[in-house]
């Protein structure tokens, strides 16, 4: 999509829509290994990036994918990545090494049905805590949640924002579902776009691994002398492996820089959370029936409130807390075997009752109805 | 046409009814319409059991799977015999006439369309039997405009076969007096 004087309307594919969202965002780089159901977002970039002075490369798999995109990131590029379950499993180890170079990047994972090579073309959202805990070590990550093809643009541009602001790997955690259905989407003018690029040093900085909590980022042969590297290092790039203080001083600062600043990385879309007796908290495909229970709550003077996840980590958990002030039991449909539900449940501390729906396997979907009978089931239980 | 139509194209693997699901999908947008298509196939590349799914309202869409619908398209005897249960009472079902031989009695109106044998006698192949299908679909249901199926068409296929594909369309709207 080249820049647009005015809004326009299209009927995208998710992937498609994710694609045009990394271009509009500046994406320049994107390495990845073809994968169902992520492999359109690659197909719709080497069509379309070079034409906007950007260069697409397949790689010989996931690992080397991820390798050169944050290579890519400190020559100064924007970059990105795009897989599934499989692929991420085998770029964990390097998105703990983007997490401690602090090298901003976008990793996007639509998920299908694992584990392992799992159900190839079928949907899933069992990815959720290994994107929140996959590599190992002390990290936090920010993970992205679209529940439509419209988010699936928007939210890529706030993926590559949030990864140039905070200079961190961020991860666009979407599903089969939502990457391949077609929708109706609108998207702005060029203008109306806020786009986030990183801060580069002044000739005079040379700490560009802290001191500040987010440090100014040079690009490689561009001066500087920068030193990268995974292992512990001090504020200058130097490595210190064996100084606990330096070590605390760098994971406290890269996991602060992700927590301290929850409140305006957490996003979420809310209905009739203040006065209602039955809550549910959903995201990603799963949370498209929410829209569907509200006249239910109607029919059955019911008052039913529900918070729909935008972003998964950092866990928005003052609005789930909030939500717990009213309603007395709180429903967690998702397409795992409880994953963000123990989230909720911990957040709550006891609140409220916390129910999980869960579904796995086959691309079958938990629709309005089952959750409605889940309600109606506990509204029984409580009464 | 009502405020909401849903839409079930079924089949197998290699038949085109995930692609016959994404035209019907673009055709209502050029339309006007708020769309939601999606769809279900098997890790093969031909065979297994395929669907698409195209919902088509006035209004927003919530959750974006068909449940009951109201038009059911089988291109397949397999297909017919798992979703016939789900269409709804005076729902429409166009059966494809030579690969679906078995249809049931049922409340719904049924359309017998020789989808697959109009395209081997025109094209000397079986692959354009998803538009003659869509065409028979336009033209008897009325959910979209021919216009704006034209174009999806084009917008959809490659440069190589458009005209095959216009012709197969074409050809597909002039089944509507076969109707048993």
């Amino acid at each position: 999509m080249t820049k647009q004087k005015s809004s326009s309307t299209h009927f995208w594919q998710g992937n498609e829509a994710c694609a045009e969202g990394a271009i509009i965002a500046g994406c320049k780089f994107f390495a990845g290994y073809p994968i169902t159901p992520a492999s359109e977002v690659a197909e719709h970039l080497a069509l379309e990036l070079p034409k906007h002075g950007g260069t697409v490369i397949q790689m010989e798999d996931e690992i080397a994918s991820l390798g050169a995109v944050i290579g890519a990131s400190w020559a100064g590029a924007k970059a990105m990545t795009a897989t599934s379950g499989p692929g991420f499993s085998l770029m964990q180890e390097s998105i703990g090494y983007a997490f401690m170079t602090e090298t901003p990047c976008v990793i996007v994972n639509i998920q299908r049905a694992g584990p392992s090579t799992g159900q190839a073309t079928k949907c899933g959202q069992g990815d959720v805590m290994q994107a929140r805990w996959g590599t190992h070590g002390d990290y936090a990550s920010i993970v992205l949640s679209p529940n439509s093809v419209q988010e699936m643009f928007e939210l890529t541009i706030r993926a590559f924002n949030l990864a140039e602001e905070y200079r961190t790997p961020v991860v666009l955690l979407a599903d089969e579902i939502v990457a391949h259905m077609r929708e109706n989407i609108t998207t702005p003018h060029s203008d109306e776009i806020a786009i986030v690029n990183r801060k580069k040093p002044k000739p005079e900085d040379d700490a560009f691994f802290g001191v500040k909590e987010i440090p100014p980022m040079p690009v490689v042969g561009e001066g500087f002398n920068v030193s990268v590297t995974g292992s512990t290092h001090n504020e200058y790039g130097y490595r210190f492996t064996a100084d606990p203080k330096v070590h605390q001083t760098l994971v406290k600062r890269l996991v602060g820089k992700v927590t301290n600043n929850r409140d305006k990385i957490a996003d979420f879309e809310c209905h009739s959370i203040d006065s209602c007796e039955v809550g549910v908290v959903s995201y990603g495909c799963t949370s498209r029936a929410l829209y569907e229970l509200i006249d239910l709550g109607e029919k059955e003077r019911t008052k039913i409130g529900f918070i729909r996840l935008k972003t998964l980590w950092p866990f928005p958990e003052t609005i789930i807390q909030k939500m717990a002030q009213t309603a007395e039991t709180i429903f967690v449909p998702e397409l795992n075997l409880r994953q963000i539900f123990y989230e909720v449940k911990r957040a709550v501390e006891g609140a409220a009752t916390v129910v999980p729906i869960n579904r796995i396997g086959g691309g079958e979907m938990i629709t309005p109805e089952e959750i409605k009978t889940e309600i109606k089931r506990g509204m029984k239980r409580v009464h | 046409m009502s405020k909401r139509v849903e839409v079930r194209i079924s089949g197998l693997g290699g038949q085109g009814v995930v692609l016959a699901g994404q035209i019907l999908g673009r055709a209502a947008a050029h339309d006007g319409k708020y769309v939601v298509q999606t769809q279900s196939y098997g890790a093969e590349a031909r065979g297994s059991a395929a669907k698409s799914e195209v919902i088509i309202s006035d209004e927003k869409i919530g959750f974006p799977k068909v449940r009951k619908y109201d038009i059911l398209v089988a291109m397949s005897q397999s297909a017919l015999n798992n979703y016939m249960r789900d269409l709804k009472k005076n729902g429409i079902l166009l059966a494809d006439e030579d690969t679906v031989k078995e249809v049931p009695s049922v409340k719904a109106r049924v359309l017998r369309v020789p989808a697959t044998r109009i395209s081997e006698s025109e094209f000397k192949s079986k692959i354009f039997a998803n538009v003659v299908m869509l065409g028979a679909l336009t033209k008897k249901v009325e959910v979209v405009s021919e216009e704006a199926m034209k174009r999806a068409i084009i917008e959809s296929v490659s440069l190589e076969t458009k005209k095959e594909n216009i012709k197969a369309f074409t050809e597909g709207m002039r089944l509507h007096e076969q109707e048993t």
